[in-house]
């Protein structure tokens, strides 16, 4: 079950990144160059879509981005800071390597952000609990 | 220009630039009769030629545009790689850089004694002049040559020196979702990069969650070291991993207090076996000790 | 050193459209040389914060890329040119932080980090150009102390 919030104000829709909703939890799936105006245009539909739906969680999916700067860096910050406001959590998922060794170098190190390897992690993180087994070997399980 | 026209000549440069177009043929020749080509091309002297022929077209496209004195003249450009092979041959047959550089040198009089047959009549300034500027030239050849072996050995010993790197940074999978490097001997930048790629690379080929830096085997930590840990700490959880450096000995911590540096919010271990416990401990596994009635967990 | 054959070219920075731009042909550019993954994804992250100086600060400009070699060594280097306001303080400009427009301020210092080699021409009033290269298989300069 997944809904995408289209654009209402007429910009083409490729310049729009889908917003997906699985559950409690929005999913955005960021790829290839991104234009700084398609990045502010998610963050603005991003806070709409989680008034809108009541979503508890974002998933940023950024394992199809070849680069990340200082601007798209700012944006994920941001985003993650505004979910937080609106009582949501976000989670940046998949990073690439060389994407996360050059925005070291850069300077920037989003302390505040949440990661996480891929998609089934940050659901985890987000809800809580385990979706697969299979991850991180076998898990304990409290008596 | 100052009126220093002998006749029909004009700048000396352009001169020998006439002088080396004309007599191509006759250079090569007598090049191809020179050690440092009869040792080069065995099999086939005219190849030798031929080889003559592309250098001394270099020489006079460089003179063309009257830069004489610059090693990076674009001249060069076509004839840089196969000097340098050339000299390499000539390093690889024993030859000290000093007797290459002699055989480099030998190919100058054969070019000037042509040179004077051509200017039988010329007034002694000029002659003077004209050979003032082959004798440059020909030295900026050498440079050339020079520069060129140079640089190949040290992009060879780069090369080497970075396979080597990736040869000593072996990736562990220690459990499911985790991944080890042990790393041995002194962290410089060039290692702390291949560390931190092969690193990165096997947190995603294995989705490992953890991954552990052990330094067990450095002999200082320095504050770079420190800096290229925190790097890779901080890139790792970007990724959406937790890196921990476990093996910092002792004496090791003792300096690190020393020198004032601070590992930030880096999670630290003592030994390997220590942050395997942590690690594990945070995924939430057992460890059953055989014998004892439940499970334990380090 | 000299110039290498090679692709050498020039283009506009008017619009964040052109920032797209200049992000693949440097990505191109670095991976016809021969840069690595890594030090491609560096390059290319230099640019966009350069190209992005260029547009907000500089009113817009152009980049040059430049392959280059010297001896055996092969590199790339990027130009970034305008004709806007200049800086004044330069120092200032590049310590962290540092921002007149938007951003985190990391745009310059950022991307001095990203490259080997960096120079910055600037004063105020007579546009600013920023000129970065770096070199296949070098490793990344140490980091100054902070």
């Amino acid at each position: 079950m997944s809904e995408a919030f289209g654009g209402p104000h007429g910009a083409p829709v490729s310049n729009r990144v889908p917003v997906l909703r699985l559950g409690d939890v929005l999913l955005v799936t960021l790829q290839g160059d991104l234009h700084d105006s398609t990045a502010q245009q998610l963050q603005d539909d991003l806070a709409e879509s989680i008034v809108r739906s009541g979503a508890g969680g974002v998933i940023m999916d950024i394992s199809g981005v070849e680069i990340v700067d200082s601007f798209l860096g700012r944006v994920l910050a941001e985003i993650a800071a505004q979910t937080d406001l609106l009582a949501a959590r976000t989670v940046v998922v998949g990073m690439r390597p060389a994407v996360a060794i050059t925005l070291v170098e850069l300077g920037l190190t989003l302390p505040g952000m949440r990661t996480a390897l891929n998609t089934e992690a940050a659901m985890e993180l987000l809800t809580g609990q385990a979706v697969s087994s299979h991850f991180g070997g076998p898990r304990r399980e409290s008596q | 220009m100052p009126e220093q026209a002998h006749g029909t000549a004009g700048s000396p440069t352009l001169e020998i630039r006439d002088f080396l177009r004309r007599r191509r043929e006759q250079i090569a020749q007598r090049w191809a009769d020179e050690p440092l080509f009869r040792a080069v091309f065995t099999v086939s002297r005219d190849e030798a030629v031929e080889a003559g022929k592309a250098v001394v077209d270099a020489l006079a496209q460089v003179a063309d545009a009257e830069r004489v004195e610059d090693p990076d003249a674009a001249g060069f450009t076509a004839v840089r790689e196969q000097l340098a092979r050339m000299a390499a041959a000539r390093s690889r047959a024993g030859l000290s850089s000093a007797q290459v550089s002699a055989e480099l040198a030998a190919l100058r009089p054969p070019v000037e004694n042509l040179l004077l047959e051509d200017l039988p009549d010329a007034p002694a300034e000029q002659v003077r002049a004209c050979a003032g500027t082959l004798g440059v030239l020909m030295g900026t050849l050498r440079v050339v040559v020079t520069q060129t072996a140079l640089s190949e050995g040290q992009a060879l010993i780069d090369r080497q020196r970075l396979q080597l790197l990736e040869v000593a940074t072996p990736v562990i999978k220690l459990w499911d979702g985790v991944v080890a490097v042990p790393l041995i001997g002194t962290l410089d930048s060039a290692r702390s990069q291949v560390v931190m790629e092969t690193l990165l690379e096997s947190i995603v080929e294995q989705q490992a969650r953890f991954a552990i830096l052990d330094i067990t085997g450095v002999p200082t930590v320095d504050s770079l070291v420190a800096q290229h840990l925190m790097k890779t700490v901080a890139a790792a959880r970007l990724m959406g991993a937790e890196c921990i450096v476990s093996g910092i000995r002792p004496a090791i911590a003792q300096t690190m207090v020393h020198l004032g540096l601070d590992l930030g919010n880096v999670v630290t271990r003592a030994s390997l076996a220590d942050a395997l416990g942590y690690v594990l401990h945070e995924l939430g596994v057992g460890i059953v000790t055989p014998g004892a009635k439940g499970a334990v967990t380090r | 050193m000299h110039t290498a054959a090679g692709s050498q070219a020039r283009l506009p920075i008017r619009s964040d459209m052109d920032l797209v731009w200049v992000r693949q042909h440097v990505r191109q550019a670095a991976a016809q040389i021969g840069f690595g993954l890594v030090d491609q994804t560096k390059l290319v992250t230099a640019a966009s914060e350069l190209a992005r100086n260029t547009l907000i600060y500089g009113g817009g400009g152009t980049m040059e890329t430049e392959p280059l070699t010297d001896g055996g060594a092969r590199g790339l280097r990027l130009t970034f040119a305008d004709e806007g306001p200049g800086i004044a303080d330069l120092e200032q400009a590049l310590s962290d932080g540092f921002t007149s427009g938007e951003g985190l301020g990391l745009g310059l210092g950022g991307a001095r980090r990203l490259v080997h080699e960096f120079a910055i021409d600037s004063a105020p009033g007579a546009g600013t150009m920023v000129r970065v290269t770096s070199w296949v298989g070098r490793p990344p300069r140490p980091r100054e102390e902070s």
